[in-house]
């Protein structure tokens, strides 16, 4: 899926969230209307309660609308049964948190193949592929390490294997770097725009992290729950000075 | 390519095997041991209260037509009478183990919702990766089940343990003697089944209720 000419693997159509709090009604998204190209390291920016992590979950397909569409591979998520929603979790989008979310109880081995055993992957071949992934991520020798005896970026690492055990055509992450240091987030970056070219995954990911916009092709800016601007690579560069 | 199509109807599968769910919270289970523990407390208790009662009259039971009139003397004395020649639970006792049951479901029922609400983040971790409803009721039913048989038999032994040694105190060696152990297996084993039922009725709603949280909305609690 790379190359030009490619096709949306995400659309909204004028999506808007209300949030109930008790008497007020908070909106948190008011009309987004966006589309993401196969292929693309696209970066969601804006303020904290800007609606970010909520736009973030709409395009994961982790909550509901409170109007409009979302579409992911031109399929409208609201015509999902239950099973094919968890299908599409599951296979199509790999998922990275700010709090990495791995399941503490588990080792990172298990957190890595536990969406594999999901999809229904025999033993040996999701350990197998569980080992690779944490050998791309530099983890293979913690693999018996459980979450509370990794470090912040180790865990992170961990995140990202288990955000490709199904070879999803989508990453999304939500704040990767937010709860890392300066250049363990660095890596991380570096790790995930190594996917987005080498495996020509799609990655999508809401930060407030300005390190993120020099591998972003695209980066979109949400100022209370609207877009406000959307700046393509070319335009960056000469707002942001230096590109790797 | 009819392979094509296979394929297809394969890679649509989204499923969670017993074995792994069997493996996985016991795992689970043994990782957050005495967090289970509190909850299971509960369980072990009720068992033992149970058992204890029933252990008693089944004991007397087994030793009343064995022993001589001194012992059963003895045994009157301290305030057992047979009814019909036989020694069983009163009306009174089986209304205190039902009351104490109903305390236990309703302590049980509290015990797992605190658990599962600290787990919300967990189960939506487990919804991003593609879990279906079903998988997270599984979990949590499949971990209720391990500390109700572990409670049950755990409070099953203690109670039966206690009401053996208390009447070997009591009335000396012929308790140990005449000591009617298939009954009191037959007990252990109903006490622990009821230890489980217990557990897996407490579950029931606050797994329920994880299971059908949206992702988002599991995620978005503090753990």
């Amino acid at each position: 899926m790379s190359g030009n000419g490619a096709h949306n693997v995400v659309r909204l159509v004028d999506v808007t969230k209300v949030f109930r709090m008790g008497q007020e009604e908070v909106h948190a998204l008011r009309g987004v209307t966006l589309e993401i190209k196969a292929g693309e390291y696209m970066s969601i920016m804006g303020p904290s309660g800007s609606g970010k992590s909520t736009l973030f979950n709409m395009i994961g397909a982790l909550d509901k609308p409170t109007s409009g569409r979302v579409f992911i591979d031109e399929v409208d998520v609201a015509q999902l049964d239950a099973y094919e929603l968890a299908w599409l979790r599951c296979r199509k989008i790999g998922y990275i948190f700010q709090t990495f979310n791995l399941i503490q109880v588990m080792t990172a081995i298990e957190n890595v193949t536990l969406p594999m055993i999901f999809a229904g992957m025999g033993r040996d071949e999701y350990m197998d592929k569980g080992m690779e992934l944490l050998r791309l991520v530099g983890l293979a020798e913690r693999f018996q390490h459980k979450p509370a005896e990794l470090s912040g970026g180790q865990q992170q690492r961990v995140a990202v294997a288990r955000a490709l055990a199904n070879d999803p055509a989508i990453i999304l992450a939500d704040e990767p770097t937010g709860n890392l240091d300066l250049t363990t987030g660095e890596e991380i970056i570096s790790l995930l725009k190594e996917l987005s070219q080498q495996r020509g995954v799609t990655i999508i990911s809401a930060t407030h992290d300005i390190k993120m916009i020099n591998v972003s092709d695209r980066v979109v800016w949400i100022r209370d729950g609207r877009i406000d601007r959307i700046e393509d690579r070319e335009k960056l560069q000469v707002s942001v000075g230096q590109v790797l | 390519m009819s392979d094509g199509f296979m394929a297809k109807s394969i890679d649509r599968q989204i499923v969670l095997p017993w074995s792994q769910v069997i493996r996985i919270s016991f795992n689970a289970l043994r990782a957050r041991f005495f967090r289970s523990m509190i909850t299971t407390s509960t369980l072990v208790l009720a068992a033992a209260f149970l058992s204890y009662t029933f252990a008693v009259y089944i004991i007397l039971e087994g030793v009343w037509s064995a022993a001589d009139s001194a012992l059963q003397d003895k045994i009157l004395s301290a305030g057992f009478t047979p009814a019909d020649g036989h020694f069983g639970s009163t009306a009174k006792d089986r209304w205190l183990v039902v009351l104490s049951l109903l305390v236990c479901a309703v302590g049980i029922v509290n015990a797992q919702l605190m658990a599962v609400t600290e787990r919300f983040r967990e189960i939506g971790t487990l919804k991003c990766l593609g879990a279906l409803d079903r998988f997270v009721i599984k979990l949590f039913v499949l971990e209720a089940a391990y500390q109700g048989l572990l409670g049950g038999t755990a409070g099953s032994i203690l109670g039966v343990g206690t009401a053996v040694a208390t009447l070997w105190m009591r009335f000396g060696l012929p308790v140990l003697i005449h000591l009617p152990a298939l009954d009191l297996t037959a007990l252990l084993v109903k006490s622990s089944a009821l230890a489980v039922g217990l557990s897996l009725i407490g579950v029931m709603y606050p797994a329920w209720v994880a299971a059908r949280m949206q992702p988002a909305i599991a995620l978005r609690s503090e753990p």
